[in-house]
């Protein structure tokens, strides 16, 4: 299995609620805006602890509610790719790419860092400021930063969304080569099943 | 510089400074920690943190200096510690000056570093945690920096606070020439003195000038390093 997600969570007067087992190289998550997508993401990567549940991913248990396992998310070695995507707005792209890959262990490390660059296309844009890219830009800067991280899987939260059609396009080109090319599981998560459904066979729903 | 001040006077300059650099780079880490506390744990007792680390701000200096010599005085409970296993002796002493002004600093340097640490999006942190930081490494690296300009602005306020520092410091430290007569002190000892006005004019326009110097690089520091690269998306 890529993924195993079972939880059960409370936020407020809300309810999530989540059975998924997948095998399949992307495992897509669709729910309408507010059904808890990202709060799925979330406990998957170990920022939130859910109430109840059992995350396994590619064979690690990284959250057990009946085993009391609850691993922090610097030992979950999650890709995760935020929808808003976090770039340090204090560290030039360079230094953002170089964030994770520096606190990765060397035999951890699959893919180097000019591998990265190449494959993103991201080589001019290593001297300037997170706040000067473009949308586009930026979310490749942010996928390039999870994979220098060698994530064990990873968290595409809406990549697609509020890109212009070319732009999205490319990027969807870009998460198939990733699937074909880089065989990491990858859980994303979309309001849009006509979206997802190009990417995988396993399309899981929320709310 | 010499020229135009007496010896004297030049030496109250240089003790004024003395003590309100000593204040601020001891306070600067307290402060800091303390401001992190309030920004970012709720534990209980937090609002009494928080309304002792204000007390400064609100009540009277001289009570503050009264508090001062209760708890640091030689034969208070602090003091006396200090003065059993250190040896160490506050109150009247340009040491005891600069504890005035740190405590009287503390609340505006809390202040300003704690705004600065709640406008550093928690999600930032959270970002650095998934790449693989520990909670230590990614608060050196991602809610220090990013809360630098806070940290800056807290220190300048916080010096130019201490630079004026007048109630605690004469309640606690006393007005002694050479040992803990500041700036203010001795602008005060001035006025009680007949034929001393140029000496008075003399060291007030000084204070309004590094008052005025540290206030405009605490903004300096702030612009510089807030700027354009403050905010992605």
């Amino acid at each position: 299995m890529s993924f195993e997600v079972l939880l059960d969570h409370r936020i407020g007067e809300r309810r999530i609620g989540l059975g998924l087992a997948s095998d399949e190289a992307i495992t897509a998550l669709v729910g309408p805006s507010g059904a808890g997508k990202t709060t799925v993401l979330n406990c998957v990567a170990g920022l939130r602890r859910p109430d109840r549940g059992r995350i396994v991913v590619g064979g690690t248990v990284l959250f057990d509610s009946a085993a009391d396992v609850n691993l922090p998310p610097e030992r979950r070695r999650a890709g995760y790719v935020f929808q808003d995507a976090r770039l340090f707005p204090h560290l030039k792209v360079e230094s953002n790419l170089r964030y994770g890959e520096r606190l990765t262990r060397r035999e951890e490390r699959w893919i180097g860092h000019d591998e990265v660059v190449e494959f993103l296309g991201i080589g001019h844009l290593l001297a300037r400021w997170p706040a000067t890219l473009s949308g586009g830009e930026v979310r490749r800067v942010a996928i390039g930063r999870a994979l220098l991280a060698a994530p064990r899987f990873l968290l595409l939260d809406e990549p697609f969304a509020s890109l212009d059609p070319a732009r999205g396009e490319a990027l969807m080109r870009l998460v198939e080569r990733i699937r074909d090319e880089l065989k990491v599981p990858i859980l994303l998560v979309s309001h849009d099943r006509s979206e997802v459904a190009r990417l995988t066979g396993h399309v899981a729903t929320l709310g | 510089m010499t020229g135009w001040l007496t010896a004297s006077e030049l030496s109250v300059v240089v003790l004024s400074l003395k003590v309100s650099l000593v204040a601020v780079v001891v306070t600067l880490p307290i402060a800091y920690a303390l401001a992190w506390l309030l920004a970012r744990r709720r534990f209980p007792g937090r609002i009494l943190v928080d309304a002792l680390v204000h007390l400064p701000l609100v009540v009277p200096p001289v009570v503050t200096g009264w508090l001062l010599l209760i708890l640091f005085g030689r034969t208070g409970p602090i003091g006396g510690w200090l003065d059993e296993h250190f040896g160490i002796t506050l109150v009247f002493r340009w040491t005891g000056a600069a504890l005035a002004a740190a405590v009287m600093a503390l609340p505006l340097m809390v202040r300003a570093m704690r705004l600065s640490i709640e406008a550093v999006d928690r999600k930032l942190v959270d970002a650095a945690r998934s790449l693989g930081a520990r909670p230590w490494h990614a608060f050196l690296t991602v809610t220090l920096p990013l809360s630098a300009p806070g940290i800056a602005a807290g220190a300048m306020l916080g010096f130019a606070r201490s630079l004026g520092e007048f109630g605690a410091t004469i309640t606690f430290a006393s007005n002694i020439a050479g040992e803990t007569r500041t700036l203010p002190l001795a602008i005060y000892s001035g006025l009680q003195l007949p034929g001393a006005e140029a000496q008075v004019a003399r060291l007030s326009v000084i204070s309004i000038v590094l008052s005025i110097a540290a206030l405009i690089v605490s903004e300096l520091l702030v612009r510089r390093s807030g700027g354009s690269r403050a905010h992605v998306l």
